[in-house]
Order: structure tokens, then sequence, then C-alpha cells
């Protein structure tokens, strides 16, 4: 065997490593979500949907669900709306103070999440606007907008600056090449903001905790059921929720990586 | 070459200047451009040949002067109003539309209807020879396809001009040649300005009616190809231009024959129609590479000097040989391939060259 091929078999080795010892809890909590055992152990039972009917047949499961569906939408409409515009005023001007502009916009993802929630909590207790559901996607378009600005900001790097110029020169005024060209051209990275800012959204507990008040969202819900019992309920709506926001992020990853390769290749 | 119709300037540059901050990239600048011809603006880069074409097309506002465009001061129109559309130098096609989609583009936003649209760009299409690949996705397109999509997409429109930014640049030799015979015979068949932005001698030499010349944001010639090849009004146009040597000197005799004195010698040299130059006047003496024959044996006429041979270059049949003076300054002469067998020059060989005294070409040095 040459020293290529062993060094390639260490590296996928490793690799395969690296993945078990991520994904081993989740899988493991997605196993006794469909066992049948009430406390996690080993041999397993028998298969069943059991703790699944459970959390379906609680209504507040059901209601957690919808506000989160609600907020993670909401939230990723209005996160990938000022992300675009974040970044496109990034890309086309320069003006004193960008950097400081560049920097306050990507800071919220770095403020730990409990400051965050205490600090909207105050905020919004204090103007009145705290525990209903706007109170989660206000302070949920705050935390998710840099992450939709760092998307489409990376993608708008890509762009050949003629192309607008071009548009212009054609006969499209400024609203009109922003239509027919920029926003085409970061397409890609809109929609892949759009999954990423949802699925931020849909998994954030603490800043939710802290502001949602009786608009429990999933995150917040299990929390409470893990609070009063120890079954694996826990495991099946937490297999639920990873379920959602990895189809997010991968689908995310996919639009963004697909449609990049492909305009980028030979895309002057 | 067209014959251009001097009579009308379809577009005037009337003292435009163009600062960005301290630095001015164009000094006020004057240049009519006529109804009809294929005008290239030629220079190194940095002298301000596209701020000029970006300040026509509407992108760069004159900082002072006035842009006329059929007469009328086009300053604070738009880009977007004036239909004076530009071939990019990185093409600029919309790749996440196909090629009709690009080519229909002009028409869109002129709100032409679809029907009528999709017709037009057909027609563009056609005459470009790509109809077949109107379904084609941009990343698709081999360079010279992409080509003609943009020659399309900016004659769609039928402008009265095209502004073309070194368009040819990113060709390989063979196709910028193939692509140089598209153009001209296009300008041609439309009969409307071209306005052609090159760093490239062989591109502007080529297809053009007139060359600019631009350095350092001014115009130092405006002329013919075969004016500058044969006349160029400065030092910079004579370095910048064709393979030309360039002797220095002063002119030690007046008269129908000038007598120059350089640090090399003397050298006779007609005067001819330029201006008079009175003793002790210094100049430059430019001497064409093609012009200039080459000798194993001094064949003592005074305009003859003594070089060794460095290198050669061959082009085709053409051959440039590279050579040395005595004083160390270069030298080059072009000459056919067959004329130079005879010769045998080897590494270090010395040879000599010599002029007529009507081929050298003379330039008074600025002050």
């Amino acid at each position: 065997m040459s020293p290529g091929a062993s060094n390639s078999l260490i590296l996928r080795g490793y690799v395969v490593l690296v993945f078990i010892f991520v994904f081993t809890p989740i899988v493991t909590s997605f196993i006794f979500s469909v066992n049948s055992d009430r406390f996690p152990s080993i041999p397993l039972g028998h298969f069943t949907t059991h703790w699944y009917e459970t959390i379906f047949a609680d209504p507040d499961v059901w209601d957690a669900f919808r506000v989160s569906g609600i907020v993670s939408i909401t939230v990723a409409v209005l996160a990938t709306f000022i992300g675009f515009c974040t970044a496109y005023t990034d890309y086309r001007y320069n003006f004193t103070g960008k950097a400081l502009y560049l920097s306050l916009a990507l800071l919220p993802p770095t403020i730990p999440l409990v400051i965050m929630g205490l600090a909207m909590l105050a905020l919004l207790a204090r103007i009145n606007m705290s525990g209903e559901i706007y109170s989660i996607v206000v302070s949920h378009v705050v935390l998710c907008s840099p992450f939709a600005m760092a998307v489409i900001r990376m993608r708008l790097a890509q762009i050949n600056p003629d192309l607008e110029s071009a548009a212009w020169n054609l006969g499209a005024s400024n609203w009109r090449a922003m239509r027919e060209v920029i926003i085409p051209f970061c397409r890609p990275a809109i929609a892949s903001a759009f999954c990423l800012t949802a699925a931020v959204s849909f998994d954030e507990f603490a800043v939710a905790w802290f502001v949602s008040g009786l608009n429990k969202t999933v995150p917040v819900i299990i929390l409470e059921i893990l609070q009063g019992n120890t079954d694996p309920q826990i495991n099946a709506i937490g297999s639920i929720v990873f379920i959602t926001s990895m189809t997010l992020v991968v689908l995310a990853q996919l639009i963004l990586m697909r449609k990049t390769i492909n305009q980028t290749a030979t895309g002057i | 070459m067209s014959d251009p119709s001097p009579s009308r300037p379809l577009v005037t540059f009337d003292g435009v200047c163009k600062r960005y901050g301290n630095i001015t990239a164009v000094h006020a600048m004057n240049l009519e451009i006529y109804e009809g011809e294929f005008l290239a603006i030629m220079g190194p880069s940095g002298c301000g040949k596209t701020t000029s074409l970006r300040m026509l097309a509407g992108l760069e506002e004159p900082s002072e002067g006035e842009i006329r465009l059929d007469g009328k001061r086009i300053n604070e129109i738009s880009s977007v109003e004036r239909d004076t559309p530009m071939v990019w130098q990185s093409l600029a096609l919309f790749p996440f539309l196909n090629v009709q989609k690009n080519v229909e583009f002009g028409l869109k936003m002129r709100q032409v209807p679809t029907e009528e649209r999709q017709q037009r760009a057909r027609k563009w299409l056609e005459r470009m020879e790509i109809l077949d690949l109107a379904e084609r996705d941009i990343s698709q397109l081999s360079g010279g396809q992409k080509q003609r999509v943009a020659l399309a997409r900016s004659l769609v429109t039928e402008p009265r001009i095209l502004l073309l930014d070194e368009p040819l640049s990113a060709l390989d030799a063979n196709l910028v040649v193939r692509m140089q015979g598209v153009l001209s015979r296009l300008q041609k068949e439309l009969g409307i300005t071209f306005v052609y932005v090159t760093h490239s001698q062989s591109e502007a030499f080529a297809m053009s009616d007139r060359v600019v010349i631009m350095s350092q944001g001014r115009i130092e010639q405006l002329g013919s190809p075969k004016e500058i090849y044969r006349s160029p009004a400065s030092r910079f146009v004579a370095d910048f231009v064709g393979a030309n040597n360039i002797l220095s000197g002063t002119v030690s005799q007046a008269g129908e024959d000038l007598e120059i004195k350089t640090t090399l010698g003397a050298f006779r040299c007609h005067a001819g129609t330029s201006d008079p130059f009175a003793v002790g006047d210094a100049l430059d003496m430019v001497i064409s590479a093609d012009l200039v024959q080459i000798s194993l044996e001094d064949p003592n006429t005074q305009n003859s000097l003594r070089c060794r041979f460095i290198s050669e270059e061959f082009v085709g049949s053409i051959v440039t040989l590279f050579a040395e003076l005595e004083d160390g300054s270069d030298f080059k002469v072009q000459t056919r391939q067959r004329d130079l067998a005879n010769l045998s020059l080897g590494e270090e060989s010395s040879f000599f060259v010599s002029w007529n005294a009507t081929d050298a070409h003379l330039i008074g040095a600025k002050e």
C-alpha cells in the first residue's frame, strides 16, 4: 500500500470517528424515542410509537409547534430582508465608519444568549412588549439577521461589479437593476439565508425562554417536559426538532453550494 | 477602412476633466468622434482611456467640461437614458439568464413587448451566428461565443454608438484576430460609431479609422493609424507605438538636410515638412524598426551604426532583432526571415544598421 493510500485511509477513519462523536448522542436519543422502556437502558425493549403519540396528544406541544412555526417563518422573512439590505449596503457603498457599521451588524451572535435574553426581557418589559409572540420575533430577528447578512454578503463578494453597471447601461434604473440582476444573482444565498435563520430561530432556547411568557416555543416546552418527568417523550420531541432544523440547515447548504458552483465556475 | 464623414461630430468632448479626490484621471480632453467612424482610444493602463469611455457611457460624471451627443449636453443624463451600450472587458453577461434572455435585456428594460423582443433578439443572435445557442446558459459558452452574445446584447437596441472596453483582452491570440474581423465587418455593415478602448496596438491599428493615443490623462496624438505609425507626434507616442528606435540629439546643421549630433555620432536627416528646426534645437530622431537595413560590412554611409546582436523574435515571416548599440542602448530591427538567412548571426556577433535620411522622423524635444 502506498503511503498516500494509507494516509487517506487514516484520514477517512478520522472523519468517521468525528461523525460518530458528533452524532452518537442524537442517534441514541432517536433510538430511545422509539423504544418501549421508560428509562433508557440496554438491552432495548420493543419498537413503539407510544412516546410520539403521547407528545402529539398534548395540546401544549401542538401550541409550542404552532408558536415556533409562526416565529421562525416570520423571523426568517424579516432577518433575511434586513440581512440582504445590510450586505448590499456593504457591497455597494463606501462610507466613513463602514468598519464600525459592519462590526455592529455582526455583533449580536457574539453576545452570550442568557445576557441577550435578559437584556431583551428588560427592554421589552419596560416598553410593554414582552410575553407576546412578536416579542420572540423581535428578539430572534436581532439574533438571526447577522447570519443572513453573512451568507448573502459572501454571495455578493462573488458578483462581478460590472453586472450592475451593465444593467444600468442597458437601460435599467437602480431599482430595476436590483430586481433584475442583484436579487437573481443572490437568490441561492437568499434562499439559504432564509432556511438558516428559520433553523436558528426554531432551535433557540435561552432568549425565547426569557421573552416568550405564555407563548412557549418548542425548546421552551422541551425544558418544561424535562422538568416534570423524565420519560422518552423528550427523546421523541428532541428528534423532531433535530430533524426539522437539520433539514433546514442541509437545505441551506445544498441550495448555496449547487448554485454557487454552477455559476461561479464560468460566471464572469 | 470605411470613410467617416468628417462633417458632423456625433460625440464631442469639450474640455472634459475627471478628478478622483486629488488625482486627475483625465485632463481637459477635447475630442470629436464622428458619425460612423471606428475610433480607437489607446494607451497604457491608467492613462484615462477607460475613464473617458465610462464618462461617455454615463457611468462616471465629468468633473468639468461638457460631453455632447448629437450636439446636446449629456453630462446630467444618466446611463439609463443614454443608449450608449458598452461591451465590457469582463463581458458582464448575466450568469442567471440564458443567451436569449441576456440579449433581450436591453429591450425588456425599454418595455418592448415580449413577442417583438424575442424576435429582435433572435435576429441579432442570427446575425452573430449563435442562434443555435439561444437556450444555453452563459456558463456553457466558449470565450468567442460569449463575445458574440455580449455584442448582440449591446446592439439589440440598435444604438448609434457602441462603446467597447478592451473586449478582446480575455481571448487567445487566434480568436482575437477572428473577432477583429467580426468587429470591423460589423461596424462597416451597421455604419454606426464604434469607440474602442484598448492597450493593444495591433487591435487598434487593425480596425480603426482613427486612433487616439492617451497618456496620463491627456491626448498625445490623434490620427489615422498610418499617421501615428509613421509620424509620431511625441516621444511618448514613438515609444509606445510600434517598434521604434529613438536617438536623441541636437541640430548641428540646419537646412534642407539637417545634421544631428548625438552621443553616437552625427546623422543626416531630411527635414521634410515638419516644423523647421534651427541649429542647437534638441530633438528626437525616430527610426522605425522596419525601415532599417542590416549588413555585416560597414555600409559607409553617414546614417549607420554598429551594434551587437542580442536576440531575435519570430512572428511568422517577420523577424525582430534586438541589438545593443555601442553606448549600451537597445536597437530593434524588423526584417523578413529570408533576408536574415544570408547573414547567419550568432550570439554576440556584430552587424551594421543603416537607414535613409528620409526615413527618420524628427520630434522636437519638449522644452
